[in-house]
C-alpha cells in the first residue's frame, strides 16, 4: 500500500481484499472456515497489523480526523507490542501506580527501545511530565 | 373505607391520584448551582475564551496554562486546532447556535469550527437551542446516514443458554451491537463465549461486547469473543478521573490498545458522574460533559457513548436535565465522534417521562439510538433497567410504525424468534459438550427457549457458571476453538459467520467513525456519511424498509374483520333465525316499539363488539319491552347504517312513536319520532362496554317513554378505557361493511325473529 489511501479506498476489505492480511501473512482470502478447521489458521492470523492500521490512518486524515488518525498510528505501533508489556505499561499510567516519573520513563523507554514504539514512548514520557506536575505519583492503595 | 365517607380531610383528592401514579416515585432536585445542581448554568462555569502564543494554548475558558489540570493540558494539546481557534473563538455564540440549525451551512464547516472551541464555548452555543432546535440539530450533525441501536444481553443467573438464546433474539430484531456485562463479575468469560455464539444465529456482523474489568475486557477481546469495546470511561474533572483510576493518558493508552488489536472501541462519558462521584466543581452538568467529549476527540476514539449513562436518572432530576442530555449527544455529533446516545439507564417510572424522552432520538436518528436498550427483561437487565426493556420491546416497534422512523429493529414472528432461540440454545449446548465445558439436558434447553426471563428457566446457577468460566479463561479458549466445535456439531452457517466477524479485525475497517455492519458489509461515517441539507435529504425510510417497520404483531384489515365475523356465524345461526316478512309499514298499537337493524345485522356480523352474541342482544331489548308492558317489532333498514337514523326511522314506523336504532357492532339509539335526527333520547355509545343488562334496561326505558312515565336514562359506566385507540380500527372495518350494503332508498323490510333455544318467536 504505497500510494497515499482516499475515502475511495474505504472499506479495504473489498477494496483490496488481496492486501490485507494477518499477521502472520495469510490475507482476507486465505483465511477460510475450511483453513480454520484444517487447524491452518492461528488467533496471529487474526491480528491487525500495523500496515492496515497505518492504512485506516491514511483514510481518516482523507476523511478530516487528524486525532482518530493519531490514534490509529498509535495503536499501529502498538500492534507489535505483547500483550503482557502493553498491560503492565497501562497499568502504570492509572494514578498512583507509578510512584516517580522515572518508572514512567522507564517503560517509555522500553517501548521506544525493544519495540520501535516512538509515538506511544513519547506520549508516555508526556504522562510522566503531567503526573509529576498534578502530584499524581501518590499512594492510592 | 370508601373515600366518599372520609369528608373531614382538607386536601384536594386529586393529590392522592397523583400521589399513586409511578411519577411521584421519581425524585427531583432543586437547582443548587453551587452544590453541583445545575443542568447549563454551573456556579462555576468559566466563560469562554483562549489566548494561543507561537501556535500553542496559553489559556484556556480562564484559566492560565501554568494551572491547566490534566485535563485542560490534554485538551489543550490534543482536542483544539490553533489554526481553527482565532475564528472559531471570535465568533457570536447565538451566530454558531443558528448554524447548527441552518440547513444551507454544512456539515463539515461546523465540524471544522468546533475544533478550535474550547469547552466552554461549545457549551454556551448548544445553550442556545431549544429542546427541538437541538434535535434537528442532532439530525444533521450526527456522523452515520443509517440509524442503529444497541442491545443489553444478560440474565440475573449469568446462564449462559439463556444468553445464546437472547443474544440471537436481539440479532433477529435488528441490533447492530449487543454488549453483555455479569451478575458475579468472574463469569465474563462464560458471558462472552455464549452471546459471542448466541450473536452467530441468523445472520452475520452484529458487534459485541462483554463490560467488564478493562484489562479483562481486553483480553477477552484478544481471544476473539467480543468485537468491540465501550466501558472506557472518562470524567470531566480531574478528582473524578483519579477515582475512576485513570488518566487521559491511560485512557488514550488504552484506546490505541484497542486499535492495535482490531477491536472497536468507544469512549464513555455522561452528565452527573462527577456529581455523583462528589467532584463537581460547582459546575454545570453540561459544561464538565463538554470537557468530556473534547477530551475523547483528543483522545482519538471514534465515538462516545453519551448521554447521561449511569447519571442519566440523576441529570433528569434537575430542571433542563433532560434538554442537557440532548445537548450534550449534540456536543458529542458535532465533534464529529459516533454517538451511541444514551437513552439507556431507565431514568423515570413514568413511561410517560420515558417515551417523551426517546422520541427526539427517534425521529431524528442517532448511531446508536439506545446504548443499551434492555432486549430482556428489567429484573434480567445486569445493568439496571433500560428506558426501554424486553417488556416495551413493541411500544418500541409500534413508535417507530407510528412516526415512520427508522429506530433501527424490525418486527419479528412468534414462530421466526422460536425457532432462533432453539437454534441457538442447540448451537451452545453443542459447543459445551465438544469443549468439554459441560452438557445441558433437554430440560435445562426446553426450559430456556421457551423463558421470557430467567425466572421461567431450570438452567444454570451462577455458581456453575464460574466453573464454565474459570475453564474458558484456563485453558485459553478461543473464538477459534468456538468455530471449530460448531462446524464439527453441523452449526456451519453459526461457524461461518463468527468467521466472518473475526475477519473484520484484519483490515481495521470498523474502527473508523460510526462503523456498524449491515448486509455483510461495513457501513460508517466514511462511506454512509450523513448530508443534511433540507427536506429529502439525510436518510429517509426506503419502501422496502418502510414496510419492515410497518408489519407489527396484530395488525387487523376487512379480511381479517369477515374471517373472525365467519367464525362466529355458525354459533349464531344455532341462535337465531331471521326471516323477511316484506315491506314494513306504521304500526298502531301505542306500546308498540320497533328496533331498526342495520344492513349487516345477522347477515355479515354476528356479535356486538362487546362479544355479545347479536341474538342475545336482540333477546335482552325484547325482554326488556316486554317487562315494561310494550310489544317488539324489527325491522330492517338498507337505506342506512348510521345510528341516529336507524333510530329515527324506526320511531316513525313505531306505533308508539318510540324506536331503537341497532347497529351490528352493538352501537344503540332510543328515539322518538318527532326528534331532530342528532337529539336523540338515549344513547349507547359505547359499545365495547355495554352488557346485556344495559340492552335490557334500554328495552324498558323505550316503553317508559312511549308511556309518558318519568325515566332514569341507562348509564354505561366507563372506567377511562381508551376505546377509540381499542377498538376504532375494527369500528371502521366493520362500519364499511355496513355502509358497503347500504341501497339509495331502499325500503325497510320486516323481520321475524326466531330464537331457537329459549322462548321462542318474538316480533311480527
Amino acid at each position: 500500500m504505497s500510494r497515499k489511501l482516499d475515502i475511495a479506498d474505504y472499506p479495504l476489505a473489498q477494496t483490496q481484499p488481496g492486501e490485507v492480511k494477518g499477521a502472520r501473512g495469510l490475507s482476507l482470502d486465505d483465511i477460510t472456515l475450511d483453513a480454520v478447521i484444517a487447524g491452518k489458521v492461528e488467533m496471529d492470523d487474526l491480528r491487525i497489523t500495523a500496515d492496515a492500521l497505518n492504512a485506516q490512518a491514511e483514510i481518516a486524515e482523507a476523511a478530516g480526523r487528524a486525532a482518530l488518525a493519531g490514534n490509529f498510528r498509535r495503536g499501529a505501533e502498538l500492534s507489535r507490542v505483547p500483550q503482557t508489556v502493553i498491560m503492565q505499561t497501562y497499568e502504570l499510567l492509572r494514578p498512583g501506580r507509578a510512584k516517580d516519573r522515572q518508572t514512567l520513563l522507564d517503560a517509555a523507554e522500553r517501548l521506544r527501545r525493544d519495540h520501535g514504539a516512538e509515538r506511544m514512548a513519547a506520549f508516555v514520557e508526556e504522562a510522566a511530565e503531567v503526573y509529576e506536575r498534578r502530584g499524581l505519583f501518590t499512594f492510592r492503595y | 373505607m370508601n373515600r366518599h365517607d372520609d369528608l373531614g380531610t382538607n386536601r384536594w383528592r386529586r393529590f392522592d391520584d397523583w400521589d399513586e401514579r409511578p411519577l411521584r416515585l421519581d425524585n427531583f432536585a432543586r437547582d443548587d448551582p453551587a452544590n453541583g445542581f445545575s443542568a447549563m448554568k454551573g456556579a462555576k462555569d468559566p466563560k469562554p475564551s483562549v489566548a494561543v502564543e507561537g501556535g500553542r494554548i496559553t489559556a484556556m475558558d480562564g484559566t492560565p496554562q501554568a494551572d491547566f489540570d490534566m485535563i485542560d493540558l490534554f485538551i489543550a494539546r490534543y482536542h483544539l486546532d490553533p489554526e481553527m481557534v482565532g475564528e472559531a473563538m471570535a465568533m457570536p455564540s447565538a451566530e454558531v447556535a443558528r448554524m447548527l440549525v441552518d440547513m444551507n451551512v454544512p456539515r463539515e464547516r461546523l465540524v471544522k469550527l468546533a475544533h478550535g472551541m474550547t469547552p466552554a464555548k461549545l457549551a454556551e452555543v448548544v445553550a442556545h437551542l431549544n429542546a427541538m432546535e437541538i434535535a434537528f440539530a442532532y439530525a444533521k450533525m450526527r456522523a452515520r446516514a443509517t440509524p442503529g441501536n444497541q442491545a443489553h444481553v444478560t440474565n440475573a443467573k449469568d446462564d449462559p443458554l439463556q444468553l445464546a438464546a437472547d443474544a440471537a433474539v436481539a440479532v433477529a430484531f435488528g441490533f447492530d451491537e449487543i454488549e453483555t456485562t455479569m451478575r458475579v463479575s468472574r463469569n465474563s468469560w462464560s458471558n462472552a463465549l455464549a452471546c459471542c455464539i448466541g450473536s452467530s444465529v441468523g445472520r452475520a456482523g452484529t458487534l459485541f461486547q462483554c463490560s467488564s474489568e478493562e484489562a479483562e475486557e481486553l483480553q477477552i477481546g484478544m481471544a476473539g469473543f467480543t468485537s468491540y469495546a465501550e466501558t472506557v470511561s472518562v470524567y470531566g474533572t480531574e478528582k473524578s478521573f483519579i477515582d475512576g483510576d485513570d488518566t487521559p493518558w491511560s485512557k488514550a493508552f488504552l484506546a490505541a490498545a484497542y486499535a492495535s488489536r482490531g477491536i472497536k472501541m468507544r469512549c464513555t462519558s455522561g452528565a452527573a458522574a462527577e456529581l455523583l462521584m462528589g467532584f463537581h466543581e460547582a459546575k454545570s452538568l453540561l459544561y464538565l460533559e463538554a470537557r468530556c467529549l473534547c477530551m475523547q476527540r483528543a483522545m482519538g476514539v471514534q465515538g462516545t457513548q453519551n448521554g447521561g449513562i449511569d447519571g442519566a436518572p440523576l441529570a433528569s432530576a434537575i430542571p433542563g436535565g433532560v434538554r442537557e442530555l440532548m445537548a450534550e449527544n449534540l456536543i458529542a455529533v458535532w465533534l464529529d465522534l459516533e454517538c451511541a446516545s444514551g437513552n439507556d439507564a431507565r431514568s423515570s417510572e413514568s413511561e410517560i417521562r420515558i417515551g417523551a424522552k426517546i422520541l427526539p432520538f427517534l425521529i431524528a436518528g442517532s448511531d446508536l439510538i439506545c446504548s443499551g436498550f434492555g432486549s430482556i427483561l428489567k429484573y434480567d437487565n445486569s445493568f439496571n433497567p433500560s428506558s426501554f426493556n424486553g417488556e416495551e420491546l413493541e411500544d418500541y416497534l409500534v413508535l417507530q410504525r407510528d412516526f415512520e422512523a427508522d429506530g433501527g429493529l424490525t418486527p419479528r414472528s412468534e414462530d421466526e424468534l422460536l425457532a432462533i432461540r432453539k437454534q441457538a440454545v442447540d448451537a451452545i449446548a453443542a459447543v459445551f459438550e465438544e469443549l468439554d465445558l459441560g452438557s445441558p439436558d433437554a430440560d435445562m434447553k426446553g426450559s430456556v427457549v421457551v423463558a421470557s426471563g430467567s425466572d421461567d428457566t431450570r438452567s444454570y446457577l451462577p455458581g456453575d457458571v464460574s466453573k464454565i468460566s474459570a475453564a474458558i479463561s484456563g485453558r485459553a479458549i478461543t473464538v477459534l476453538d468456538v468455530i471449530r466445535a460448531l462446524h464439527k456439531r453441523g452449526f456451519v452457517e453459526e461457524a461461518e459467520n463468527l468467521l466472518f466477524l473475526v475477519k473484520l479485525r484484519l483490515s481495521g475497517d470498523y474502527l473508523q467513525t460510526s462503523a456498524v455492519i449491515r448486509d455483510g458489509k461495513v457501513i460508517s461515517a466514511i462511506n454512509d456519511p450523513n448530508r443534511y441539507d433540507g427536506p429529502g435529504s439525510g436518510y429517509r425510510l426506503s419502501e422496502a424498509r418502510r414496510a419492515e417497520i410497518c408489519a407489527i404483531r396484530g395488525e387487523l384489515d376487512q379480511r381479517e374483520v369477515l374471517r373472525a365475523e365467519a367464525t362466529f356465524e355458525k354459533a349464531e345461526s344455532g341462535r337465531i333465525a331471521y326471516r323477511n316478512m316484506g315491506p314494513a309499514q306504521r304500526g298502531s298499537d301505542a306500546h308498540e316499539i320497533v328496533v331498526g337493524l342495520s344492513p349487516a345485522f345477522g347477515t355479515q356480523l354476528f356479535r356486538t363488539l362487546a362479544g355479545h352474541s347479536l341474538a342475545d342482544v336482540l333477546r335482552a331489548l325484547g325482554d326488556g319491552i316486554v317487562e315494561e308492558g310494550g310489544s317488539v317489532r324489527f325491522v330492517r333498514f338498507l337505506h342506512t347504517a348510521d345510528t341516529s337514523f336507524l333510530g329515527l326511522s324506526a320511531a316513525g314506523l313505531a306505533g308508539s312513536g318510540v324506536g331503537i336504532g341497532l347497529q351490528a357492532k352493538g352501537t344503540a339509539v332510543i328515539h322518538h319520532r318527532d326528534r331532530l335526527p342528532h337529539n336523540n333520547l338515549e344513547l349507547f355509545s359505547n359499545a365495547p362496554i355495554t352488557t346485556l343488562d344495559h340492552y335490557r334496561g334500554f328495552g324498558r326505558n323505550a316503553v317508559r317513554y312511549a308511556k309518558g312515565l318519568d325515566v332514569e336514562p341507562v348509564v354505561v359506566p366507563t372506567r377511562g378505557e381508551a376505546l377509540g385507540a381499542r377498538f376504532h380500527a375494527r369500528v371502521a372495518l366493520i362500519y364499511a361493511i355496513e355502509t358497503g350494503l347500504t341501497r339509495d332508498g331502499a325500503a325497510p323490510e320486516d323481520v321475524a325473529v326466531e330464537f331457537i333455544r329459549g322462548k321462542g318467536r318474538a316480533g311480527a
